[in-house]
């Protein structure tokens, strides 16, 4: 598949080429033509052989479709960050160490080939290929995190890489029990056959599978309480890699989960997942709320909202029915702010100098743009009307209603309330507020243009989707629901 | 050739042993590779008939884990300067007596989830579940960062064990995509391990607290 090779290649390509001029471009013409290719793919829709490792449902291609924009606004905003970061090159923030930058082209190589594993991910049709790839995203992003090197982005890196690895290695496990499952009957693991035979399945062994894989693939994902390394490694990375753990990985995680699900629910075991899914979507959805309450980073903040959509998806899909198509769509709206979000995140870094919600205050006097952009995210965020996330918020809510979850639905609504609460305050105080005086050496920052396009091109789509749904689009979204429920092939 | 399987099975177990029991960090990364090593025979020995991709599926495993895994961490230790782990936060003999309890209910576990009768060795779930709690073990309770290495690729022997045992005619790829992977998560955690020594002069990693949101951040103070 062109669209895995291409990033593969030039990533290699990138670790080689010294002229920082040349590799930005190469990142950009990679980013573009992944994105063409993507879109020639909607229109197109390959078919998929029966057998095949690799190929493209509706619920691979949804994701694919959200990666590659994704990065296609991560690699505009990432060249201009470069070459900021060449020119002054690194002060701590908080701690005011001085520290080096990694070298260019191992930062750049590795986003490309973080790239090519992505979209393995969501195109692999056999569920050892597709851990291979989560596990590959995991070891190519480790460098990603750690590319201010100091003390707090190495802990956040070895962190990551540990739990992670040891997540994914509960998948792999998982993966085997899935075919201990399918032994007696001579089941491979690709998704087509395991699907289709799903009914010959050992069920205690499939059950087995679903736990560890979901442990596994939900330590990616971010869930409570597997989450502890995902606000360290948030808050640490540049907010390019933020933006892309956060939009794309995560979904990416999630999609390994969904596979798992689609030969659960194939196998009849639909209501067994969506018990686990549920408890641990509100799981999720609690720790976030309360740790967004107390929260003095706004990066972490960032971080904690990634928890609790995740949350949000996980019960979406665990509650079935309409809430499935509004999980999804929470997921390709919420990708889009809240890679906006860090993008945003990242220039009043850049212009205050720290992370500490405390010390930022005034943003729309200081910086008037990006405080536009910042308090638009926070309500795009939080499901305020008109937006996508708002629409797969009600739509969730009200499967939950309708399938006589109240419960759930109650939680769900007051987490949701306290999350709102807790970051109205923090983006109100960081907005508005008394700004403190300048120092007259400093020379205020002033955010590029190219920094904020991605931003606002992400929160446009986002509310663009509240208030007009795109055929295609729906499209995609009810084949992903209809296998996600169906289970069929 | 079932017995010479079940040999290797009591070995395993018994090198899950001597691991908890350990604290030379020189002796660790060589049991660990021991295990892995002979863990890779398993499947040459287990099935009659075995295909030519599995022998040199096989050969690249124990050249990975007996060879370049032990060489990568040593490099690492001599680099830490590190010769004997930090006292771990659960003694060593009480180590020893939960990894035998350990053993005790993975056996029961291994009851209730029976292997289709293509399986060929007896004891293969339990010792595999056994291995990974051990990995586990290493993972927590063990200070430095090296032996958390050595406790993921303990987690890792221990699927092993149970996949190839079962496997043997998966895909190769797929395989050797794993095997790919755990390589590269091996090498780069090694070189984490490195960065953290010369940026900490230490890899203990319980002071690696920093971030988090139950502590406080502590202001200065630390190196």
């Amino acid at each position: 598949m062109l669209l895995m090779l291409i990033p593969l290649l030039s990533g290699l390509a990138a670790f080689l080429i010294s002229d920082d001029r040349c590799r930005r471009i190469l990142l950009l013409a990679v980013a573009g033509i992944h994105l063409a290719l993507t879109i020639a793919a909607l229109v197109v829709r390959p078919e998929m052989l029966p057998g095949e490792w690799f190929g493209l449902d509706s619920l691979g291609l949804l994701f694919l479709g959200v990666t590659s924009v994704l990065f296609m606004g991560a690699s505009v905003y990432a060249v201009k960050y470069l070459a900021l970061e060449k020119r002054d090159p690194g002060e701590d923030s908080d701690e005011g160490f001085i520290f080096n930058n990694e070298p260019e082209p191992v930062f750049t190589g590795c986003l490309l080939l973080f790239l090519a594993a992505m979209t393995a991910v969501t195109a692999s049709r056999h569920l050892g290929i597709l851990w291979a790839a989560v596990e590959a995203t995991t070891l190519l992003s480790a460098p990603l995190i750690y590319f201010h090197r100091h003390k707090r982005s190495l802990e956040a890196t070895w962190k990551y890489l540990l739990i992670c690895s040891v997540g994914i290695a509960m998948a792999l496990m998982g993966n085997l029990f899935l075919g201990a499952a399918g032994l007696r009957s001579g089941l491979a693991l690709d998704l087509g056959s395991l699907l289709s035979n799903a009914m010959s399945l050992d069920q205690a062994w499939l059950k087995a599978a679903f736990l560890f894989l979901f442990v596994g693939y939900g330590t990616k994902m971010g869930l409570a309480p597997f989450h502890t390394w995902l606000p360290d490694a948030h808050s640490e990375s540049p907010a390019v890699v933020s933006a892309l753990l956060s939009g794309a990985l995560l979904n990416c995680a999630f999609l390994g989960i969904l596979r798992v699900a689609q030969v659960c629910a194939a196998a009849g075991l639909a209501g067994f997942t969506g018990d686990i899914l549920i408890l641990f979507g509100i799981l999720s959805l609690m720790t976030a709320a309360f740790f967004i309450l107390a929260q003095k980073d706004y990066k972490r903040m960032l971080a904690y909202s990634s928890i609790e959509h995740m949350g949000i998806l996980s019960l979406g899909v665990g509650l079935g029915g309409g809430a499935v198509y509004g999980a999804l769509l929470n997921a390709v709206s919420h990708s889009l702010t809240k890679a906006g979000l860090f993008f945003v995140s990242g220039l009043i870094l850049a212009a205050y100098k720290t992370k500490q919600i405390s010390e930022v205050r005034g943003l729309i006097r200081r910086v008037p743009r990006t405080a536009v952009l910042w308090m638009t995210g926070f309500f795009l965020i939080t499901g305020t009307p008109p937006s996508g996330i708002f629409l797969g918020k009600f739509m969730i809510l009200k499967a939950a209603v309708s399938g006589r979850h109240y419960a759930a639905a109650a939680a769900y609504l007051f987490f949701l309330t306290v999350v709102f609460a807790g970051m109205g305050r923090i983006f109100l105080d960081m907005t508005l507020g008394e700004a403190a005086a300048l120092n007259e050496a400093e020379k205020p920052f002033k955010a590029s243009r190219q920094m904020l396009i991605p931003a606002a091109c992400f929160f446009a789509c986002v509310v663009l989707l509240g208030l007009y749904m795109p055929a295609w689009l729906n499209d995609i979204i009810s084949g992903a629901r209809d296998l996600i429920i169906g289970g069929t092939v | 050739m079932t017995t010479l399987a079940e040999l290797i099975i009591v070995a395993v177990i018994l090198l899950n042993l001597s691991l908890a029991a350990s604290g030379s960090l020189a002796t660790c990364i060589r049991l660990a590779a021991a295990q892995g090593v002979i863990a890779a025979l398993l499947p040459l020995l287990a099935g009659h008939g075995v295909p030519s991709g599995t022998i040199v599926f096989c050969c690249a495993v124990i050249l990975l884990k007996g060879a370049i895994f032990p060489w990568l961490l040593t490099r690492a230790r001599v680099k830490a300067n590190v010769s004997r782990d930090a006292e771990p936060v659960i003694g060593y003999p009480a180590s020893i007596i939960l990894c035998l309890g350990a053993f005790a209910a993975s056996s029961w576990l291994g009851t209730r989830l029976p292997l289709p009768e293509t399986a060929r060795v007896a004891w293969i779930v339990p010792a595999s579940l056994s291995t990974i709690f051990t990995g586990f073990l290493l993972l927590t309770t063990r200070g430095k960062a090296i032996t958390q290495v050595l406790g993921y690729l303990v987690i890792e022997n221990g699927i092993y064990i149970f996949g190839l045992a079962l496997f043997v005619e998966q895909p190769l790829m797929v395989e050797m995509a794993i095997l790919l992977d755990v390589f590269v998560a091996v090498f780069v955690m090694g070189i984490t391990i490195f960065h953290i020594s010369r940026e900490f002069d230490h890899i203990d990693t319980a002071e690696l607290s920093q971030l988090g949101d139950w502590y406080p951040k502590q202001s200065g103070g630390e190196k």
